[in-house]
């Protein structure tokens, strides 16, 4: 349980590197988990080969949700557009390194949803897209 | 009877927990529900184990013995609240089910398009969404009586928006957020003046202080038993017995019904005329011991130890730098203490608490208007009841800090 507030955590938290709106950008996103009020938006620019170069999110909530953020944005520049449509819970998971109760895993969970959402295209971002 | 706390937390079995080895519990979210104490959950086992049977049908021992047991539970509430009578108890699910309860049936066959309802913008969500849905069927309109800085409701306002003629006045007795407990009785006065029927949402106020609807002139009272020691999965709708005689029925099916024919049917005489179908007889056995638990303890002894636990809750969260605390003055305020952090979302405070065993609630409470007039997404919130002391606000306390120290 204390694992769950571990520094790196509480580092990207409070000092992300990810933090901004990208403008212009070649994707952008936002939604909210309803339960708690936690809102995500996510940028994005890539380059000529569908890679992503540039990625930054905004939004509000708690440690896990913005942290998550920060740390998924960081280990997804680089990668194939294609690759970030295959990443799932695991991957945050490792990220964050934490296994996380029900009602956390959606605060850590919705960065991944709202990336997922973006690079699909969709109109919304349903939990089956991190299941 | 003389309140001793300590004698009434040996009567919860569930305030002995541990929540891990060596932590116990410090339960301070029992405005989203209260913990039971033995009588109840013993009154519920002896019903399954002795007297188990369907109510109102049957002829035979256990079903006489468990209509009665459902039937006197219902005395005991009609006492508790000064009813004049118990057939003007409704049985219902929860606070919830009671509102709309209203809306469906009484709303339905009084309210024209264009009719106004006045509610105020400190309401839980389920005296907000069932006026929605009927606007949108009926286009109603709804009025909001504004709330002040300082949580008060603004009754200026309201006197101006009572000009407009509303058929309906509902409104929460006591904020599950701010803790406000609003002036109920002059609310329902001036909306008798203006010809308006008056809704209360008792949910926060009959589990923490006595709410006597005669002297309030309510029409309509809503709450829950699982919010005052009893059971989950029962409420109650009191209301006026020529108000609830001129309403339609809103559930149909058995034990609603005087007489069924293949196609029509008359309906039962109150209260059975609003309760269809197998109801929750436990429950409602459970509640009942419930009532008899608070009355032993005696709901003045109640109201005045939570005002002393609010009172020093106050305080002690006042000195904490980067608090702030959400609501009026303790002389307004029930037994609730919602806050922020500076630099802390909500949820990672309660979640770093709860490594302490101290169980608050983060988040909206369900009343989102109410956090967006504040400008805040969320809030961490504590609450109390008859169980509460001190010593778990200290706790509460050490546990702000520990979670400054975590973010510092
Ligand atoms: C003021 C208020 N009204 C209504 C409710 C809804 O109660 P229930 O969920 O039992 O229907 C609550 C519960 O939190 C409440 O605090």
């Amino acid at each position: 349980m204390d694992d769950l507030y571990r520094e790196v955590i509480i580092e990207h938290y409070k000092n992300p590197s990810y933090r901004g709106y990208l403008d212009p950008h070649d994707y952008a996103f936002a939604d909210s988990n309803p339960l708690c009020g936690d809102h995500i938006e996510i940028t994005l620019r890539v380059d000529d080969q569908n890679r992503i170069s540039q990625a930054a999110f905004q939004g509000h909530g708690c440690a896990i949700s913005q942290a998550s953020a920060d740390l998924l944005l960081e280990s997804i520049i680089g990668k194939p557009l294609e690759e970030v449509k295959h990443l799932d819970k695991d991957y945050v998971l490792d990220l964050l390194g934490l296994d996380l109760g029900p009602v956390r895993l959606k605060c850590a969970l919705l960065s991944l949803k709202v990336l997922k959402a973006g690079v699909y295209g969709l109109g919304e971002a349903p939990d089956s897209l991190v299941e | 009877m003389t309140f001793d706390v300590t004698q009434i937390r040996a009567d919860f079995p569930i305030l002995q927990r541990e929540v891990r080895p060596g932590v116990p519990v410090v339960y301070l979210d029992s405005t989203a529900t209260a913990q039971k104490p033995l009588a109840v959950i013993q009154a519920m086992d002896d019903y399954y184990r002795r007297s188990n049977a369907n109510i109102h049908r049957g002829v035979h021992t256990l079903a006489e013995e468990a209509t009665a047991l459902y039937e006197q539970a219902r005395e005991k509430i009609a006492r508790f609240i000064n009813a004049p009578s118990a057939r003007q108890i409704i049985y219902t699910r929860n606070t919830t089910e009671s509102i709309n309860l209203v809306a469906y049936s009484w709303a339905r066959a009084n309210l024209q398009p264009g009719d106004l309802v006045i509610l105020t913008e400190m309401e839980h969500h389920s005296n907000l969404v069932p006026w929605h849905m009927l606007a949108m069927e009926r286009d109603i309109r709804l009025e909001f009586i504004p709330v002040t800085e300082n949580g008060l409701l603004d009754l200026e306002a309201y006197h101006k928006l009572l000009e407009q003629t509303p058929k309906l006045v509902a409104f929460t007795h006591m904020s599950n957020v701010l803790g406000t407990i609003n002036p109920a009785a002059e609310i329902i006065r001036l909306a008798h003046q203006a010809g308006a029927v008056t809704l209360l949402d008792g949910a926060q106020s009959v589990p923490h202080f006595a709410v006597d609807v005669q002297a309030l002139e309510v029409d309509f009272l809503a709450f829950s038993a699982h919010k005052m020691c009893g059971p989950t999965g029962i409420g109650v709708l009191y209301g006026k017995a020529d108000l609830l005689e001129a309403m339609p029925p809103f559930l149909g099916g058995g034990d609603m019904i005087r007489e069924v024919k293949l196609r029509s049917f008359k309906p039962n005489a109150l209260p059975h005329k609003f309760e269809a179908g197998t109801p929750a007889i436990a429950e409602a056995i459970g509640f009942g011991a419930a009532i008899d638990y608070l009355s032993r303890v005696g709901m003045k002894n109640i109201a005045a130890h939570e005002h002393e636990i609010t009172q020093y809750t106050l305080e002690r969260l006042e000195e904490i730098p980067g608090v702030k605390l959400f609501g009026p003055s303790a002389e307004h305020k029930g037994g609730v203490a919602a806050f922020t952090l500076e630099g802390v979302h909500p949820h990672d405070v309660a979640q770093i608490l709860d490594q302490d065993g101290i169980a608050v609630r983060a988040g909206h409470h369900c009343a989102q208007p109410l956090h967006e007039k504040f400008h805040i997404p969320a809030t961490s919130r504590a609450s109390f009841y008859l169980y509460s002391t001190k010593e778990e606000v200290d706790r509460l306390v050490d546990g702000i800090y520990k979670v400054k120290k975590y973010f510092g």
